[in-house]
């Protein structure tokens, strides 16, 4: 594996999608609408203002949460665990959504990109091997998801800690289980979308196409991703390692297999499938 | 010529692309440090057989060996590493600078240090330097080419492997990119130039293969060719009016004579005999107004075998000259009456 020139296929990549202001300007806003002006909105609306309607509403909600989930809400006041309870549990699948919806535009894109602009003549000709395309590929389509949940999580957890934090007795948040959905839980389901995503890139025959079929691939990923979230979430003990690690036995295997899909027929356009 | 006096072998390569047959038992052998230009008209399969020089393509019949290695196997990463390929598409990326595209073919060739000179030189050699922070998308279609040339020659490869390298080119541009490519087989580089431009071709080849349908023709130097074609001197003889021309038809030393209007282009024994054919026509009258050697260019040569290939492989006749000599209209070659006599005939 000559990592040189997968992170300059990677390097590459990500210099023309940050010169894409038509690609990045969405998938910005799409970021800051569910990591910071959502929660803000109704974290600020629950601890500050103190809509009665609304605490009345979601702590109904509470109470279908599982036993392992109640005890862990902090707060005296039924606004500080209404906060609690939105800000770790409730927002869940926001980390989950941004990034796989982000990997997946930028994945669906990137090798039959190569083909419909030409480019792909060029990679075909040259000594980069199809391994080190496909990883190259897959590192261009996971760092603009992850980059962008990774500042989103940063930024939420400020609004968390600000908003909700002083009813709660101070800084509470990234917690343990989100720690763990964030390094160990997430990026395996991410890599198994992408594998899927690359492997259509690669066999079809424009980036419509690609996009189209990546976004039937997606989401079901994406249900299965935010169910799984939640569950770690909500769960203890040792049920979000154990997910995490069947997680990366998939996108092991499945990243293993899509290598295949990244032919030199294939980006110059001639594969017969 | 053995095999270690080539620089690329390919033999007998026959390539399918679902039910389309793009190649046919197609032959090319291009010695080292020479010009092969592989000439033929779109959909010859000029741009596949570079496909599997490269080893982008894996051949469906037949064997492919460059530097003696087989590009198809895992030694293709070494033949691809001393390969310098510019496709007719220029393939840049739009939305990254002239810089930036050949950093990128730098790194992917495994430069390392030597980069940024070796991007400024090649970028100097074909007169780009100057555009290179500007975004790829702006370029003009001659940049973007001059810019995949620099590219191609960036890590400075064994064998250049051109597609179509002056397309979109002006003419000024194109004669000086032609004259580089002739400048980079001094160093001992091979040069393999596909083209559909005869003019291209002309004065560059050392070698040249007609292909046509996926397969080659013919192949070899082209005097060699244009020898085989026209093996006997050709001359072409303008009359005021075309008074007398029959004359030449009965005269010694020629073996045929083909009469177009006010010219006659003859096919001769010998070309020292031009002198007495010019005083038998002036004897009897005749007013001359040219006298010119047909030197066959390599357009007469292409169709010459394109023709031959349409007519069972016989070589057609000469063309007729339409101005001095140099210049034929094949029309009225095909209208014109010609005789041919064997040589004992004609003695």
């Amino acid at each position: 594996m000559n990592w040189n020139q997968a992170f300059t296929v990677a390097r590459t990549d990500l210099k023309q999608l940050i010169q894409a202001k038509d690609f990045w300007v969405p998938m910005v806003i799409l970021g800051s609408l569910f990591f910071c002006v959502v929660p803000l909105i109704l974290l600020t609306l629950i601890t500050q203002i103190g809509s009665v309607e609304v605490i009345g509403q979601i702590s109904g909600a509470l109470e279908a949460l599982p036993a392992s989930a109640q005890d862990q809400i902090q707060g005296d006041t039924p606004e500080a665990q209404t906060g609690y309870a939105l800000a770790v549990f409730l927002f869940a699948p926001v980390a989950v959504i941004v990034p796989l919806t982000i990997s997946t535009a930028v994945g669906a894109a990137t090798i039959v990109g190569e083909r419909e602009k030409g480019t792909g003549e060029f990679l075909a000709h040259s000594p980069a091997g199809a391994r080190e395309i496909y990883v190259g590929k897959l590192i261009a389509s996971l760092v603009p998801g992850y980059f962008t949940t990774a500042v989103g999580f940063a930024v939420y957890s400020l609004i968390v800690n600000l908003t909700v934090g002083p009813q709660v007795g101070g800084w509470f948040f990234p917690t343990a289980q989100w720690w763990l959905m964030i390094l160990w839980v997430l990026p395996p389901f991410l890599a198994i979308c992408l594998s899927l995503v690359l492997r259509l890139s690669a066999t079809v025959k424009s980036t419509a196409a690609a996009q189209q079929a990546s976004g039937l691939v997606a989401l079901p990923l994406i249900m299965i991703a935010y169910s799984q979230s939640t569950g770690v979430l909500f769960g203890a003990g040792y049920m979000p390692i154990i997910v995490g690690a069947v997680a990366w036995m998939i996108a092991l295997f499945s990243l293993n297999r899509g290598v295949r899909s990244v032919t030199r027929e294939r980006l110059l356009g001639v594969a017969s499938t | 010529m053995t095999s270690s006096d080539l620089t690329i072998n390919v033999d007998s390569v026959s390539q399918w692309f679902g039910d389309v047959q793009a190649l046919t038992n197609l032959n090319i052998q291009v010695p080292k440090g020479s010009i092969t230009t592989l000439l033929g008209p779109n959909g010859a399969g000029k741009t596949t057989a570079i496909r599997m020089i490269t080893g982008a393509l894996e051949p469906g019949q037949g064997t492919v060996r460059v530097f003696g290695l087989d590009p198809a196997s895992s030694d293709g990463e070494e033949v691809r590493r001393r390969c310098g390929v510019f496709s007719a598409k220029p393939s840049l990326y739009d939305r990254l600078d002239g810089w930036d595209n050949l950093r990128y073919a730098a790194e992917i060739y495994g430069l390392g240090r030597n980069a940024d000179k070796r991007i400024a030189d090649a970028a100097s050699t074909f007169g780009i330097d100057a555009a290179l922070d500007k975004q790829v998308g702006g370029y003009s279609t001659g940049m973007k080419t001059r810019l995949a040339l620099a590219r191609a020659i960036l890590h400075e490869p064994d064998l250049l492997l051109l597609d179509e390298p002056t397309s979109g080119l002006d003419p000024e541009s194109a004669v000086s990119v032609l004259s580089l490519i002739r400048d980079m087989t001094s160093g001992g580089r091979t040069v393999l130039l596909c083209t559909h431009l005869l003019l291209e071709a002309e004065g560059l080849a050392d070698e040249i293969v007609i292909m046509e349908h996926g397969t080659s023709l013919v192949a070899g130097k082209p005097n060699d060719l244009a020898s085989h074609f026209w093996p006997a001197p050709q001359v072409s003889i303008g009359t005021t009016g075309g008074d007398h021309l029959v004359l030449l038809d009965t005269a010694a030393g020629v073996l045929s004579v083909s009469i177009d209007g006010d010219r006659a282009m003859l096919e001769v024994e010998d070309i020292t005999i031009v002198p007495e054919l010019v005083k038998t026509l002036v004897s009897a009258g005749a007013a001359i107004t040219t006298v010119s050697p047909f030197v066959p260019n390599l357009e007469d040569l292409y169709f010459a075998v394109r023709k031959g290939r349409e007519s069972d492989d016989q070589p057609p006749p000469p063309v007729t000259a339409s101005t001095g000599g140099q210049r034929r209209s094949r029309v009225a070659a095909a209208a014109a009456p010609t005789t041919r006599r064997t040589g004992q005939e004609s003695r």
